[in-house]
């Protein structure tokens, strides 16, 4: 389905997660930061730079992989992304939900 | 001679070993090494804990197996120095190879949360992923009295990602056939948004749940387990209480992948999705478990990846282009209780869905739906395993590739 964020026309599948990185930006990012309650800091990017280049790269995510990056600790993973980071720190990213097989 | 060595008789290494010796051209040696003497019908583990399967169910010797033509060598691999196309064994063993392929698999390492191991371990605390977790756990199973019982996944990756579902439905109906069920409060603790991650399954097989009276606690990532409380804690301080935990610890890849500094921070090698080639050395190939990949850990995938890892090592050999075909297919059978089964076949990008299986529109199979008949194809399976699957024969009216015959892949575009 198509959603309007930021002023702009945005593939996004029924959980709110974007279909396409290419249509991330900052902007985008900013809003649906908002929607989960979290006002985008500086300390948010880097951690959103770096799960996008794991998602390029096809790498599979999960919060220690987050926690052992260099870029932030589980700790302040949570303290950025509460209540369930690595789900809203993807979706903030552009980038699918962490998913099992089923 | 030339020299091809396969680290690891699992499932995998086993099953390359058979496709290899039928293949390779006579001026080839084929090594196989692995530490075990026998060869664990993994998909068993699952019913040990409920009696349905005894220990000398599910294992045979690992030798029995290998091929002729290839020598299985029982020793602990120290390390591989990929640069030098050398592997190191601890009985100071030395194998020079052409083309190496791990299939070396994951582990569980409870180690890696605070608290897990100690003296509660075996006794409150449980694993079934490996043998001997299984069968102590089915020694605890058969004396509990009720309470509260905890299945958790402690974190992403893990071998077989439905078996902690799957043994939550065998319990829940193991208890009411024991007439304790009301005895029991059944959890199922997750890092991830639910039991069901994927919206089709979701919409399909939500209901189980509630029907089953079992209570899904998600978004749960576990920071420590104090054995002496009986009592997990998450990293925002979300506490878990248990009267038996019955956890899926953290699960890696083998040590001496990190000792040759060929794994990521979990042991599992970076892999080019779709050649299986390893991303460190061109001569290097990784099937099953061991692999990064984004596709499940399960055998039914090494399965389907060795059709091609087959294909790629011959056209390797013989400097031709690799195949870059594996599709992620997965294939699994998921217990639900009381005789029923589903079935889920999907693969990197499309995620399961209802439908029919393996003859489009016939089945006799069906798919994300429970019915005997899955049960009973889940049953089969062990046969098939050691008869076709080890042993590298092609499975009738299965591809390696996923069909999108016969499914309502339709389901998937919401």
């Amino acid at each position: 389905m198509e959603a309007t964020i930021a002023g702009q026309i945005i593939d996004l599948n029924n959980e709110g997660y974007l279909t396409d990185l290419n249509q991330w930006n900052k902007e985008v990012a900013a809003q649906i930061a908002q929607e989960e309650g979290i006002e985008l800091t500086d300390g948010h990017w880097p951690v959103l730079e770096y799960l996008q280049e794991q998602y390029r790269n096809e790498v599979p995510l999960s919060i220690r992989k987050v926690g052992k990056s260099g870029v932030v600790d589980i700790k302040q993973f949570y303290a950025l992304f509460p209540g369930g980071p690595l789900k809203k720190a993807s979706r903030i990213a552009g980038i699918p939900k962490p998913a099992s097989c089923i | 001679m030339k020299d091809l060595v396969i680290l690891g008789a699992g499932t995998a290494g086993t099953m390359m070993s058979n496709h290899l010796a039928k293949r390779l051209p006579n001026d080839w040696r084929i090594r196989i090494v692995d530490q075990r003497k026998i060869h664990h019908y993994q998909p068993g583990y699952l019913f040990i804990p409920f009696g349905t399967y005894k220990e000398e169910d599910i294992i045979k010797p690992i030798q029995q197996f290998i091929p002729e033509r290839a020598e299985y060598i029982q020793q602990s691999i120290l390390k591989v120095d990929a640069e030098h196309n050398r592997v190191y064994l601890e009985d100071s063993r030395v194998l020079d190879y052409d083309v190496l392929i791990i299939a070396t698999g994951t582990d569980i390492a409870p180690e890696e949360i605070d608290g897990m191991m100690g003296d509660h371990w075996h006794k409150s605390v449980f694993d079934f992923y490996t043998l001997d977790g299984a069968v102590k756990l089915h020694e605890k199973l058969e004396n509990w009295k009720g309470g509260h019982l905890a299945v958790h996944i402690t974190e992403m990756p893990i071998k077989c990602p439905v078996a902690p579902l799957e043994f939550t439905f065998l319990a829940d109906a193991y208890f009411e056939q024991r007439g304790i069920r009301d005895k029991v409060k059944i959890s199922f603790v997750t890092p991830m948004d639910g039991a069901f991650t994927k919206p089709v399954a979701s919409a399909h097989l939500g209901h189980l749940l509630e029907e089953k009276g079992i209570e899904v606690v998600p978004n749960f990532n576990i920071m420590s387990l104090d054995g002496e409380r009986k009592v997990i804690t998450d990293y925002e301080g979300k506490e878990v209480s248990y009267d038996l935990l019955v956890t899926i610890p953290t699960n890696k890849g083998a040590d001496y992948v990190e000792r040759s500094g060929l794994g990521d921070e979990l042991n599992f090698i970076p892999t080019h999705k779709g050649t299986l080639q390893s991303k460190a050395k061109e001569n290097i190939f990784v099937i099953g478990d061991a692999t990064n990949l984004p596709a499940s850990k399960a055998g039914s995938v090494a399965h389907f990846e060795g059709e091609i890892l087959l294909e790629n090592i011959m056209r390797y050999i013989n400097g031709k282009e690799l195949l870059d075909e594996f599709d992620g297919h997965a294939n699994c059978f998921v217990e639900t209780g009381h005789g029923k089964a589903l079935l889920i076949d999907f693969n990197y990008t499309h995620q399961p869905v209802s439908g029919t299986f393996p003859i489009p529109g016939v089945g006799p199979l069906n798919l994300l739906k429970e019915s005997r008949m899955n049960h009973m194809g889940k049953m089969a399976f062990k046969w098939i395993y050691w008869n076709m699957l080890i042993t590298g024969k092609h499975i009738p009216f299965v591809s390696s590739k996923m069909n999108e015959a016969g499914k309502n892949v339709e389901e998937a575009n919401v």
